[in-house]
């Protein structure tokens, strides 16, 4: 932290205007960080008597037996970075179509309604996607299961993946809603970053002949490849602690099943539907435990975009 | 600085104080508990605060959250659908009585099949919810439907994603009735559920149902009336056939004998009687003893008048609830003269 103001004329007046300034701007830095360690601590604390009594067990146990007040964290944990995962396999290649599209192909006039639906889409509350989700996009969606079983079940090892009855509920409709709400996210962020390409190094590569694939792939992505790479960690992040959404329609069924079709469950949909009703003291703490662990995985997923972004800037100075 | 953060604290401190008065308002009754009594207990919310201008303020977040806002104290009165033991009562200087009845009903997505029109017994629901029988036209069901058509699809089970007394009550009928359930699951406000899909609330059980083609799930009967659900016949008790009716609810709820029990601890679960329908309950009011009188006072006025006025039991009939007998009223007036010490 700088403890002195550089470069400034160090008259009465400003002296007396800046140093409060920087004070207060200090404190709230300070406040964030506080926060922070205070929220991670509380839910450690708060969680620590399930983390005591099952131990390890707690993070690779499936059993969730409120009855017999055992608790084991798998299948939420499980559901929450498959589902994120499912999502991010979709919303990428979707967020890079539209970003190429926006910056390099769209006629001019189509740019800005397109870009303004994309903030818009940004803006929609979750519970609205999760409502959505539940009344039309489900009874659609199991529509298509029965295509999807049949025509993918079939396949050995990946055809697992597809089996069960059509609901229209479950793992896999969870990532498809979680994508649409993170496309806007990963979407705008490549768009910006791919504004900022210098136009000369494009210029240059058609003046060569490229084809617009070219040059994406070639020119605008090696340019901007650390702000992708943050953009697609900042989606994943959104998409590992989203709650409503993702509570209408994953089922939440406390199992892990080999088929995407399954109803399965995540840590936040755990938590927005116990919570209210963790009446002994073991099944709250478990559920306090169930956040810390949310908090570990998401600041987990920080510190790896942090490092992978530190390697792609390293191996470019290469 | 120093003043800023004065001033915060100041402002800070000014909030958490007037928290707690706008919750001592005394025209504003707070309650907080299960969602089954949400329907009618709204209706009777806002006539209440037509006619005598004292407002309710009910937060249908289930009957465990029910329980934990009154052991808390963060409520004047809550809604449980589970009765609560008089030895937890004792320990939590709580006290408890009946509200009104309700009926827990299972609710079926079934192309082509009419309200009523499927029947079930207790063995094989429990089995259905527990995925030993996973298929429409299973020999079990067959068996008690030979003139309904069904499919040979997948049975998908609709249970609450959150703790709920209409869970318990489901649950501890399907343990009365079957070995195998009681063994394995038991009966709480929250289940180890081998299979299905959860949803919360029973506005939740209720949307799954309509959304998920071949499910069955469980829910109050006015959240099955009120969304036009098919819901099934079952075989109670005598081995009668019933369709779920305010009748059979109180035919049921007319063997319960208050007078023997201590808090009104009852659960009406499978009652004898022809015209009985097995899954009816009682729900309950939770009150604190140790709340000050004028509290109590104004959270039992708001209570004695839904429990006698004729608008509000016709309401409750309306939104398909039954109604607390007359004899069961003054049982409960009773407890609150040696309980709370209040005469109304």
């Amino acid at each position: 932290m700088p403890t002195q103001a550089p470069g400034h004329a160090s008259g009465p007046s400003s002296q007396r205007y800046d140093r409060p300034f920087r004070q207060l701007t200090q404190v709230t830095a300070v406040l964030v960080l506080v926060m922070l360690v205070a929220i991670a601590v509380s839910l450690l604390w708060q969680g620590w008597p399930a983390f005591r009594q099952f131990g390890f067990g707690f993070l690779v146990s499936n059993d969730w037996d409120p009855v017999a007040d055992r608790y084991g964290a798998l299948s939420p944990i499980y559901g929450t970075l498959l589902s994120s995962l499912i999502a991010l396999l979709i919303a990428v290649p979707v967020s890079l179509g539209i970003a190429v599209f926006i910056t390099e192909l769209a006629p001019p006039w189509l740019k800005r309604p397109v870009s303004t639906a994309i903030e818009m889409l940004a803006g929609i509350p979750s519970v609205i996607f999760g409502m959505w989700g539940l009344f039309i996009f489900a009874p659609a969606f199991a529509g298509l299961e029965p295509w999807l079983t049949s025509h993918l079940g079939p396949i050995p090892g990946l055809g697992l993946l597809f089996q069960g009855p059509p609901m229209g509920i479950g793992v896999l409709s969870a990532s498809f809603i979680l994508s649409i709400m993170i496309v806007p996210f990963i979407s705008s962020i490549m768009r910006e970053v791919f504004l900022l390409t210098p136009p000369m190094l494009k210029e240059s590569a058609y003046g060569l002949g490229a084809t617009t694939w070219e040059v994406v792939w070639n020119v605008v992505l090696p340019y901007t490849k650390t702000a992708v790479v943050g953009g697609i960690f900042l989606g994943l992040g959104r998409a590992l602690g989203e709650t409503m959404a993702v509570t209408f329609v994953i089922g939440n069924a406390h199992q892990i099943a080999a088929s995407l079709l399954a109803p399965g469950t995540s840590i936040s949909a755990v938590l927005a539907n116990e919570f209210s009703e963790a009446t002994t003291p073991m099944y709250r703490s478990s559920l306090l435990a169930l956040g810390f662990i949310l908090f570990v995985i998401t600041f987990a997923v920080l510190v790896l975009a942090k490092v992978m972004l530190l390697r792609l800037q390293n191996s470019e100075g290469q | 600085m120093r003043k800023a953060i004065s001033i915060l604290m100041g402002a800070a401190l000014a909030a958490s104080l007037a928290i707690p008065a706008l919750a001592a308002d005394s025209a504003t009754l707070t309650g907080a508990g299960g969602t089954a009594i949400y329907p009618v207990l709204s209706k009777w919310a806002a006539a209440y605060k037509e006619s005598k201008s004292v407002e309710v303020n009910y937060q249908a977040i289930g009957s465990g959250g029910g329980i934990a806002q009154i052991k808390a104290k963060t409520v004047a009165f809550a809604n449980s659908d589970k009765p609560l033991k008089p030895e937890d009562l004792k320990a939590n200087k709580l006290a408890q009585f009946p509200g009104v009845i309700i009926g827990i009903v299972p609710v079926i997505n079934l192309k082509g099949v009419a309200p009523g029109a499927l029947v079930l017994d207790g063995k094989t629901l429990a089995d259905i919810f527990m995925g030993t029988i996973a298929k429409w036209n299973d020999p079990a069901i067959k068996a008690l439907n030979p003139d309904v058509e069904l499919p040979d699809a997948q049975i998908i089970t609709v249970h609450r994603s959150d703790g709920s007394g209409t869970t318990f009550n489901f649950a501890y009928y399907l343990a009365k009735v079957s070995k195998a359930w009681r063994d394995k699951i038991g009966a709480d406000t929250s289940l180890p559920w081998p299979t299905g899909v959860g949803g919360k609330g029973n506005a939740g059980v209720a949307a799954y149902v309509q959304q998920v083609a071949g499910s069955i799930g469980y829910v109050e009967y006015a959240y099955a009336i009120e969304n036009k659900m098919t819901y099934t016949s079952l075989v109670n008790a005598d081995g009668k056939t019933v369709e779920p009716s305010l009748a059979a609810f109180q035919a049921a709820s007319s063997n319960a004998d208050f007078s023997k029990t201590q808090d009104f601890y009852l659960v009406l679960a499978n009652q004898s009687g022809e015209k009985s329908w097995p899954i009816t309950a009682f729900t309950y009011m939770l009150m604190r003893r140790d709340a000050s009188k004028e509290d109590n006072q104004a959270v039992l006025q708001f209570m004695s008048w839904f429990l006698n006025d004729d608008g509000a039991q016709a309401a409750a009939k309306q939104l398909e609830y039954v109604p607390l007998p007359a004899e069961t009223v003054s049982l409960i007036k009773e407890y609150w003269k040696s309980e709370l010490g209040i005469t109304l």
